[in-house]
């Protein structure tokens, strides 16, 4: 990946200066290149990552990871079904793999009755959707290569030679 | 408590041993809270996961006893490999390799393998600590050579030339890249520096243990110099690279005859490393490169950040070619660098080592180690530079 690209995937914040400090490169010349990343799609958005398990009204908040098994359809394949499925706003990823199902979802709602019913309601009646099974997630421990965990305190001595 | 015990008395030497006044920073440093340290010399990382799962795996394994006096035969296959692979240099792993607990005690056998009482040795300086006080304890004479800031702290080749014409210098001690001034030498340096070395005839123990952080050129060992090697015992090891420093593994190279006098001393003293920590430095070889690197991608943009941040606040400073440190002049403060790091570490809370820790020719400067997370440099820059405007 290209460097400013690296740099902001784990930390959206640092700005185009210190960028450009890092990189010995000039700040115009990394301004212009994220410019250029956001308006060619490359960089879609900056977002925060949050461990929802550490605020309190979590308890109303759940996410269910569903496979789909469904059937291609003549000339698009899988992308018409899938884009049937992901417009819904209850679902927030949604992948193709390969294996024993089809499509994987993420999907989030307040609690387990919003997202069963949106699974009863709209996902398993749907034509081209053959078979689903929904797993809920119990305990986020990882998540994009972050460990869900406080930040420990470094077990460093704070001066050495 | 002090000195009231008339009964035992410790040799003059150890008493007169260096730094006490570094000692008591230290101390204070270790007995506050909340502080941005950039006086760490390890990594901030944690051991890569696939290294520490070895040595789990070991102690489950029941791998527990002692290994041979000179280390796993393995181990030393694989470092012997590693060496030939990355410096195309041979050394056999059965008589021209030791196993140490990390570089510290190899760099003590050397000293003690190979000083006779008077033996000059120099040194280049500002210089890690353990070099003088170890050399001195194995009876040689210590003669320091002052690099210049202005020389990005390296030592030149006339310099070299004229400490050796100047004394009978039997040995040299170097360090490249450098703590405490990150400097480093390249190929044309290094063989620039071979010409003066042969010309006086010098035997050079080489501590090459920052060698996997360098970021602006490949490291070039000395050792793999041509007509080197048998003038050169070469140290390495797994602590700062591989974020290992507390599985304590280094290693020595060098002459079949030095690697055996150091050999009998480890023998009596230590016995043999740890065989967990060399089992893990296995693994660290096989399978440890990629997180190296990662590591390594990250000191370097942390470089780059606090040298311009630095210079910016007008503190001075070159740019280090390897290691995890930025060593700036603190001189336009008008502070000697053991009041300018006591003062910010009352005044703003961050931590950094005084100059003086690595000989009396580095005042002016401080150490600043890079290896801490990149908000915390961020932070300590605003602080330094709240320090120096009050
Ligand atoms: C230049 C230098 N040599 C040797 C050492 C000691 O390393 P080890 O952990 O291998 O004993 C250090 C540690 O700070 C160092 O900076």
């Amino acid at each position: 990946m290209e460097e400013i690209l690296q740099i902001l995937a784990s930390d959206a914040r640092v700005t185009a200066e210190e960028i450009a400090k890092m990189t010995g490169k000039p700040v115009a010349e990394i301004k212009k290149a994220i410019k250029k990343y956001e308006s060619s799609g490359v960089i879609v958005q900056y977002k925060t990552l949050i461990n929802h398990d550490l605020v309190r009204e979590s308890n109303s908040f759940v996410r269910a990871l569903i496979e789909v098994s469904v059937t291609p359809q003549k000339d698009v394949g899988f992308d018409h079904v899938a884009e049937r499925i992901y417009s819904f706003p209850e679902v927030v990823s949604c992948y193709l793999v390969s294996g024993t199902y089809d499509l994987l979802l993420i999907v989030e709602g307040d609690n387990i009755q919003k997202v069963s019913n949106f699974i009863a309601a709209k996902l398993s009646p749907m034509e081209n959707v053959r078979r689903t099974a929904t797993h809920f997630l119990l305990k986020k421990y990882k998540e994009d290569g972050h460990v869900l965990k406080q930040k420990e305190k470094s077990k460093r001595p704070n001066i050495s030679y | 408590m002090k000195n009231s015990n008339k009964i035992i008395q410790i040799s003059k030497k150890v008493e007169d041993m260096a730094p006490s006044g570094i000692r008591a920073f230290f101390d204070l440093v270790l007995g506050m809270k909340d502080v941005i340290s950039l006086g760490v010399g390890e990594p901030d990382f944690v051991t890569p996961w696939n290294i520490r799962e070895k040595a789990i795996t070991a102690y489950e394994e029941g791998y527990t006893s002692y290994t041979s006096n000179k280390g796993l035969i393995s181990l030393r296959k694989q470092i012997s490999h590693f060496l030939k692979y990355k410096f195309g240099m041979e050394y056999d792993p059965e008589n021209e390799i030791l196993i140490t607990v990390g570089v510290s005690e190899a760099l003590d056998l050397a000293w003690r393998t190979l000083i006779n009482p008077g033996d000059k040795v120099l040194i280049p300086e500002p210089c890690y600590v353990s070099y003088a006080p170890l050399a001195d304890m194995a009876g040689a004479k210590v003669i320091s050579l002052i690099t210049k800031a202005e020389h990005g702290f390296k030592m030149t080749p006339s310099e070299l030339d004229q400490a050796c014409q100047k004394d009978k210098i039997k040995y040299l001690m170097i360090n490249y890249p450098s703590n405490p001034t990150g400097a480093s030498y390249n190929k044309a340096e290094l063989s620039a520096l071979c010409k003066v070395i042969k010309k006086h005839d010098l035997v050079v123990i080489s501590d090459e243990v920052y060698d996997d952080l360098t970021y602006d050129f490949e490291h070039v060992a000395l050792s793999s110099l041509p007509g080197m090697k048998e003038r050169v015992v070469y140290l390495n090891g797994f602590s700062k690279a591989y974020a290992m420093t507390g599985f304590r593994i280094g290693f020595a190279c060098g002459p079949e005859k030095v690697i055996a006098g150091m050999t009998k001393i480890h023998q009596y003293t230590i016995l043999c490393a740890s065989i967990n920590g060399q089992m893990a430095a296995e693994e660290a070889l096989a399978n440890g490169h990629k997180s190296v690197n990662m590591m390594k991608i990250e000191y370097k943009r942390r470089r780059q950040f606090i040298i311009e941040s630095l210079n910016e606040i007008g503190l001075k400073c070159h740019m280090p070619e390897g290691a995890f440190y930025a060593f700036p002049s603190i001189k336009t403060t008008g502070m000697s660098s053991m009041d300018f790091a006591k003062d910010l570490l009352k005044e703003q809370k961050v931590a950094l080592v005084p100059g003086v820790a690595f000989g009396p020719s580095a005042e002016g400067h401080v150490r600043i180690s890079y290896a801490t997370a990149f908000e915390d440099l961020k932070e300590a820059v605003v602080r330094i530079k709240k320090f120096i405007k009050s």
